[in-house]
């Protein structure tokens, strides 16, 4: 019979081999070719099930005034590199233009004057960031579906893509983008946020225009937009997965 | 072997099944969660992170002029140096960097937090559906009623019993084939209120689930505080895991193992210092 010392060292050594073994296997299967596959299912699964159970236009918590975050968090890009932002930056955005195309029977662009003259909404919504952290902000801004009126999207228009002026390589090249479905795009609270906590919106978190998508996380919600595009698929552009995170490995369906 | 013992059926092949699916479902969720939990490693109590209060919880790191790391946790105000373990650690190439938990602890072991969101958010369905059906075997066999919900006279024996687990006495004999009195409550307190609680402050989470039903998420505080219960939840489970895996090795390692895989128990066939009923 082994003493009690030897055995307990040898429980310790099995605990410490098994963990090592756990973590080895997983990372193995991190980096396959099926695995990530297999576990995709599971973002089908929360997309459908949450979808199931959710009125189309279920809508997310509004706030108080006494709710909002001291000073809104930038996260990601505060100053995107690329000179011909810059160039419009410094010039109150007066040059910038929102092209709205694609699968449109009119095809348009709207000066910041023009959006800000359009039907708006003021909401006080929780920003939900994929790292874990929310913050609480004021947006005023024209609702999506205002704009998609005046463009009148054709009916095989199935996704919006917001094609955005920030890189996120420093060579200037990855711009950022992102979409989401015509549900969404369609959904009452999901606009185009020109104001932050009753002030124009700063560069840091988006200027002239960022995406509110408010039943998703916060990497949906695209900063510095300059064009809207209505496709039938988003697979010829980019990486092909609807959006940069998509790309890198985030799921597209960012409602959990 | 002492003369008289015998082998005793005492797990179902369904509840075996579901046991080692749990096991490690919660084991890849706990650890993909702790990876998730890196990419902020801070906890809050409110609505949202900014609400110009400071974190609870905090696994931060400082770096000296010459480089050096240092891991801080502070939890509630207070500091501690927990370089190695929590705030700073070492990576694969051995350096320690910052990092709220180890990466030994994680999946993936590196800062790879869409993997980490795919782990979790695949085994969090098989974790779920499995708990859903224990729940609903538990009760269509009467599972729960016979085998879990204590009796009157062993509420009443919660004391005695409470002296006996101290002092490592176990039933023995034919009093060994039941669960126990705390075995039964602890294992009602999980299946009831601790995983219940994780999973819902799961779904609290979801910005998609939170616009379900209008401000449901504030009866727990709101959303940040959901993700600080989901997170105080988890680790109360890991506690629960711990005295289980300790009952388990004192009460007789491979006949307890034994039990969970094959379903067979050996019964001592000498006195029990508690009468058989």
């Amino acid at each position: 019979m082994k003493s009690p010392n030897e055995r307990r060292r040898f429980v310790l050594r099995a605990a410490a081999g098994f963990a090592a073994l756990v973590t080895a296997g997983c990372e193995r299967l991190s980096r396959s070719e099926w695995f990530p596959k297999v576990l995709a299912v599971g973002e089908s699964l929360s997309s459908g099930a949450q979808h199931l159970i959710s009125p189309r236009k279920s809508m997310a918590q509004e706030f108080s005034e006494a709710d909002l975050s001291p000073q809104f968090r930038s996260n990601g890009t505060s100053m995107p590199n690329d000179p011909g932002y810059q160039a419009l930056a410094a010039n109150a955005f007066a040059g910038w233009a929102l092209q709205v195309d694609g699968l449109v029977a009119n095809p348009l662009k709207l000066t910041l004057a023009e959006l800000r003259t359009m039907p708006a909404r003021t909401q006080i919504t929780r920003h939900d960031c994929v790292e874990g952290w929310s913050a609480i902000g004021k947006w005023t801004g024209v609702p999506l579906h205002e704009v998609l009126a005046l463009a009148k999207p054709q009916p095989n228009a199935r996704f919006a893509v917001f094609h955005c002026a920030d890189p996120m390589e420093e060579d200037g090249s990855h711009k950022y983008y992102e979409s989401i479905d015509m549900d969404d795009a369609y959904h009452p609270q999901t606009m185009l946020a020109y104001d932050l906590n009753g002030a124009t919106l700063p560069v840091a978190n988006g200027a002239p225009i960022r995406l509110r998508v408010e039943r998703q996380l916060g990497y949906k919600m695209a900063k510095y937009v300059m064009r809207i595009e209505l496709v039938e698929s988003f697979a010829h552009i980019a990486g092909g997965k609807g959006g940069y995170w998509e790309d890198e490995g985030y799921e597209w369906y960012a409602g959990i | 072997m002492t003369a008289g013992s015998y082998l005793y059926k005492r797990h179902k092949l369904a509840v075996r099944v579901m046991h080692w699916i749990n096991v490690l479902s919660a084991l890849l969720l706990l650890m993909s969660g702790l990876q998730i939990f890196n990419a902020h490693p801070m906890l809050y109590w409110g609505k949202s992170s900014y609400t110009g209060r400071p974190p609870i919880l905090a696994l931060t790191a400082t770096e000296d002029n010459e480089g050096n790391v240092t891991g801080v946790a502070r939890v509630f105000g207070h500091e501690f140096v927990t370089t190695g373990v929590l705030g700073a650690s070492a990576n694969s190439e051995g350096d320690i960097v910052a990092r709220g938990f180890p990466s030994w602890i994680t999946i993936p072991d590196s800062s790879w937090l869409a993997m980490a969101r795919r782990w979790h958010l695949f085994f969090a369905w098989v974790f779920a559906i499995n708990g859903l059906a224990y729940i609903a075997y538990s009760i269509a066999t009467r599972h729960l009623t016979r085998d879990l919900a204590p009796t009157r006279r062993e509420w009443r024996s919660i004391g005695q019993s409470i002296k006996d687990h101290l002092r490592f006495r176990h039933p023995k004999g034919e009093a060994a084939k039941d669960y126990n009195v705390l075995q039964k409550l602890a294992y009602l307190a999980i299946v009831f209120i601790v995983l219940p609680l994780l999973v819902l402050m799961g779904l609290g989470m979801s910005p998609w689930l939170d616009a379900l039903v209008p401000n449901w998420i504030d009866l727990f505080g709101g959303r940040q505080s959901a993700r600080t219960l989901h997170f105080a939840a988890a680790w109360i489970l890991v506690a629960f895991v711990l005295i289980h895996v300790f009952e388990v090795v004192v009460t007789g390692l491979w006949n307890n193992l034994r039990s969970m895989i094959t379903g067979r128990y050996r019964v001592e066939a000498q006195a029990s210092h508690e009468k058989p009923e």
